[in-house]
């Protein structure tokens, strides 16, 4: 469970969010709408314990929690196998890592470093990442950016079926991405995010 | 190898250029007690390397310098990683590491002696003058590794070693390298100049002290040619070596 309760952040004069109020049950799903700066990110990283409110409070009890941030963050020195396997234990870590690469469409790439790869292709393997993890709260911050319609559509109907029961949390600007992932939708208003 | 081969006609024709102007030099002073011919520290230098002493000199004084390297860059990391964790160390350690980067190596070795034996001291000096630049180097690796991937171990929950092997050790390599390009040189030169004023047996610096008190410049001159040569093996052998462990610790795109 993922309660944020009354949650405040300000960045110097700047208010984010002011008395934000949100929870998030095992295998339920909240997407978050709003303008850009409006403080999804902020949201999403007081989710992850990355940033502290300046008041209010954040519980998460999730035992595997899982990211994909705007930015793929990959490890440069290491193979896009390597990669996925970096958050994976045992002797099944690089065939898990292979398997999850080959379901994002990157089979071919496995061997290949971070710079030989276009954005869109390190997204994904940020999202193989993920999805491997095996998490019970993925949180995604605008997770497919990069990638052309098609592709989209295909790797949001895999993430909605790889995640049966963990929880999701994500960022977006798309309706049509949160629907097909059968999220909730909470809009920005205000400093908050509030159910429509 | 093949670009060591490429760069060997001008790196031969260098050497020839500075040697012929030391046989001219030589020439024109006449005196092989002031400036021998380069023919005459090679012929003294051969009969030299013929004897044990040589051999058993300039093997004491390699151990003498590597042991002084080894330490400082042991200690120069664990200091790293202290004065990362904690404020208070930093604060307490820089100034004193400004304090033995800034002092001249003839005063460390003088007040040293009053406290350590000769046969230790060089080796603590060569640790004393490494110790700041390994410092300071792995200190701007930990100080510059990537807080997004700190971030990412920290969401995923990584154990500390998985962090330490795959970002940490990864970010500090580069940094790490560029301290003992940098202060293997330094560290040599500053350890045979301990052993020249401390001439402890068995040194290439005793020999130095001694060819100067007699006045055997030839000797002078093949000793300190033992000197250049070992240094640039020893800095060669060393950075292959860090290369070699770089790659392994780097990963599959070390070099990327």
């Amino acid at each position: 469970m993922l309660t944020l309760e009354n949650v405040s952040v300000s960045f110097g004069e700047r208010s984010v969010l002011r008395g934000c109020t949100l929870s998030l049950a095992a295998g339920e799903r909240l997407a978050l709408m709003g303008p850009s700066g409006c403080g999804k990110t902020t949201l999403l990283r007081l989710a992850l314990g990355l940033q502290r409110p300046d008041a209010g409070t954040v519980e998460n009890t999730f035992l595997r929690p899982a990211a994909v941030f705007q930015e793929p963050r990959l490890l440069p020195w290491r193979s896009a196998l390597e990669n996925v396997a970096l958050v994976l234990s045992g002797d099944a870590a690089r065939e898990t890592a292979q398997f999850w690469l080959e379901r994002l469409e990157l089979g071919e790439t496995a061997a290949l470093c971070p710079a030989a790869l276009s954005g869109g292709m390190q997204q994904r393997v940020s999202l193989a990442r993920a999805l491997a993890f095996s998490p019970d709260l993925l949180v995604l911050d605008e997770p497919f950016k990069g990638m052309d319609e098609a592709l989209r559509e295909r790797v949001t109907a895999l993430v909605s079926e790889a995640l049966p029961k963990g929880a999701l949390l994500i960022a977006t600007h798309s309706e049509a991405e949160a629907e097909a992932l059968g999220c909730r939708i909470l809009r920005y208003d205000a400093g908050r995010f509030v159910g429509a | 190898m093949k670009a060591a081969l490429r760069r060997l006609p001008a790196a031969l024709a260098v050497l020839g250029f500075w040697t012929a102007l030391w046989i001219l030099l030589a020439r024109f002073v006449g005196q092989e007690l002031l400036l021998p011919s380069p023919l005459a520290v090679l012929r003294t230098l051969a009969s030299m390397a013929g004897t044990s002493a040589f051999w058993l000199a300039a093997l004491r004084s390699i151990l003498r310098v590597l042991a002084g390297l080894l330490a400082a860059t042991v200690l120069g990391v664990l200091l790293a990683a202290l004065t990362e964790k904690s404020a208070l160390a930093r604060l307490l350690l820089s100034p004193a590491m400004t304090l033995v980067k800034s002092t001249p190596v003839a005063s460390f070795i003088i007040l040293a002696l009053l406290w350590l034996g000769r046969d230790v001291l060089p080796a603590f000096i060569t640790a004393l003058m490494v110790l700041p630049v390994v410092w300071s180097n792995v200190s701007a690796g930990l100080a510059g590794r990537d807080r997004q991937l700190l971030e990412l171990a920290a969401v995923y929950r990584l154990p500390r070693l998985r962090v330490l092997r795959h970002i940490t050790i990864p970010s500090v390599l580069p940094h790490f390298r560029a301290a003992l390009r940098s202060s293997l040189g330094m560290g040599w030169k500053a350890g045979i100049a301990a052993e020249v004023l401390t001439v402890p047996p068995l040194s290439i610096g005793k020999n130095i002290f001694e060819a100067k008190l007699y006045l055997e410049t030839t000797q002078l001159f093949a000793w300190t040619l033992t000197v250049i040569v070992l240094s640039l093996l020893i800095e060669r052998v060393l950075l292959r070596l860090v290369g070699r462990i770089g790659q392994k610790g780097g990963g599959a795109c070390a070099d990327a």
